[in-house]
């Protein structure tokens, strides 16, 4: 009878604890992990060759489907590489509109996260205080944009709509809510002795190996590198502001966790620095040839009439060449490599997807570890599976 | 660290692996020869005044007109310092096979078996060279140009007049 047997245990592709459409053959020992082979690919969607085929202002809404639960960091982070693309300088007023509105997404979705991270060790509670927060984010997207989860919010140059006094008043009003709700959650779960327990040197990461892995975001600060791309390359006058960047120690589950919590906090900073000091002036930067006019100049106006037959039919030139821009999307470095060759679409996009990069990591932090473990470590790294596949 | 710092390091290293510098992008672009791609990444990553140790993205690329057709990119960054190089290397379509940098970057595994389910490139001495987001039975390589996005034998759409 000495003999080991291994059981073979299937997670996914659809399974509740895993959040999305992913599959993970698991070899065990007992309730030990030996080994785990992931499948991805599930919802693979060939944006990179639709993109292809798109004219920029219509790639904008593939890259909701990214990481659907922050669209609006990601829509931004791809009209700012077009802009880096064009040369296009956005105005002060543009760039703090966009602060706040993609760290109202940082907030949603680090809120998601680390209230799943709650339910997976059966503290639900949690989840339900702040889902109805970021109800609240998402009623401040429909007033913008009209759309709540795929926003497609932003224009290249710009935003469709200016923050009206009523968007401005929602936002208040949510970041004098949100602390509340925040320090409720926190209450339930940070100094929990259960979750504690449950979470502390779960699924830990050296911050050698996070490097080594392409980590970026709150997995990798929290193995204790600080680097963010906000403050290390400032895009959009992020470094008009003053924020701190949280960093955790062992880059376990916990400090994942901890780590997020901080940068809501920060991410609200932010938010009411940037609305308090939102300059006057126009919701868009002038460039004619991308930024698409509002409907009435369109029907109203001989110029705007031009410009709007120019974009759709794509008669615009666009500069040869080749750019890669970053964004600190939810879970990491949202990057776009775009490779142009004067066409009318992109010659080549390539999305660099953070969770993509960070979750072949998986096997080796949940090795030796209990299953339920590696259900916690799999949500604390927020693994998206429209962003993991593309 | 400036870009002029990093060519030389490379041309020294290098004289002959070195296709070309260009710093007129974002960042310094650097094309190699394929043959030398595995030693030049070794190099900006392991010798300590590059130190390029993130590999934020690796990526396939197919120009159909040119004489080596598909490419590989690289984006190397080094977190100390903040900077960034793309590193560029190209392959005939005959025989599209690039050393790995898996054993340099854990990173690059997935990255490179994307690169090869999109492109067919086959990058030598991966530890599991499978496709990873299509299908296994696939037989063709997606991201190549020569793959039409939408059905070409339909007749009911025509996008001419929309400059497709």
């Amino acid at each position: 009878m000495s003999e080991t047997h291994y059981t073979t245990l299937n997670l996914g592709p659809t399974h509740p604890a895993t959040h999305g459409i992913f599959q993970n053959v698991l070899t065990l020992d007992g309730e030990r992990i030996i080994s785990t082979e992931q499948t991805i690919g599930y919802i693979h969607r060939a944006f990179e060759k639709i993109a292809e085929r798109r004219p920029y202002y219509q790639i904008t809404t593939l890259t909701d489907r990214l990481n659907y639960c922050s669209s609006p960091i990601n829509n931004i982070g791809w009209q700012m590489a077009v802009e880096k693309l064009l040369g296009v300088k956005t105005s002060q007023r543009v760039d703090y509109m966009r602060i706040i509105i993609m760290e109202l997404a940082r907030i949603t979705d680090h809120l998601i996260c680390n209230s799943v991270i709650g339910v997976d060790c059966g503290a639900l509670t949690g989840f339900v205080y702040v889902f109805q927060e970021r109800e609240r984010v998402y009623e401040i997207y429909e007033r913008l944009c009209g759309a709540r989860l795929t926003t497609n919010i932003g224009r290249i140059g710009g935003f469709e709509r200016d923050f009206t006094p009523e968007v401005v008043k929602m936002i208040y009003e949510f970041t004098d809510r949100l602390p509340k709700v925040l320090r409720q959650f926190e209450k339930l779960l940070l100094r929990n002795r259960i979750f504690m327990d449950r979470t502390i040197n779960v699924g830990p990461i050296s911050a050698e190996r996070a490097i080594n892995y392409g980590f970026s975001g709150p997995n990798l600060r929290a193995a204790g590198v600080d680097y963010d791309v906000r403050v290390t390359s400032p895009y959009s006058s992020y470094d008009d502001f003053d924020f701190e960047i949280p960093v955790g120690t062992n880059g376990d589950t916990y400090d994942r966790f901890c780590v997020r919590q901080e940068e809501v906090w920060q991410s609200l900073k932010l938010i009411r620095n940037a609305l308090d000091n939102l300059p006057e002036g126009k919701h868009f930067v002038d460039v004619p040839e991308f930024y698409l006019p509002p409907k009435e100049d369109v029907y109203n106006k001989m110029e705007a009439l031009i410009w709007h037959f120019k974009i759709v039919m794509g008669e615009i030139k666009v500069p040869v060449g080749e750019v890669y821009h970053s964004v600190e999307a939810g879970n990491g470095e949202l990057g776009f490599y775009l490779v142009s060759d004067g066409g009318r679409t992109p010659y080549r996009l390539h999305f660099r997807r953070p969770c993509f990069i960070y979750y072949q990591a998986l096997p080796e932090m949940i090795k030796k570890g209990v299953l339920s473990d590696a259900i916690l470590t799999m949500s604390s790294m927020n693994v998206i599976a429209g962003e993991l596949d593309g | 660290m400036d870009n002029a710092f990093i060519t030389s390091k490379l041309k020294t290293r290098f004289p002959d692996g070195i296709i070309s510098t260009d710093e007129s992008s974002d960042m310094l672009t650097v094309v190699v020869s394929s043959g030398v791609i595995h030693e030049v990444i070794r190099l900006l990553k392991e010798n300590e005044s590059l130190g390029f140790t993130f590999l934020t993205t690796l990526c396939g690329i197919h120009y159909p007109d040119r004489e080596l057709p598909l490419g590989v990119v690289y984006h190397l960054h080094r977190l100390e310092g903040n900077v960034r190089i793309r590193v560029k290397t190209f392959l005939s379509l005959e025989h599209p096979v690039i050393a790995t940098v898996t054993d340099l970057y854990s990173a690059a595994n997935w990255m490179e078996r994307e690169t090869y389910d999109f492109y067919g490139i086959v990058f030598e001495g991966h530890p599991d060279l499978r496709r990873i987001l299509n299908v296994e039975y696939m037989d063709y390589f997606p991201l190549r140009k020569e793959y039409p996005l939408e059905d070409q034998t339909r007749e009911d759409k025509d996008d001419r007049f929309f400059g497709r």
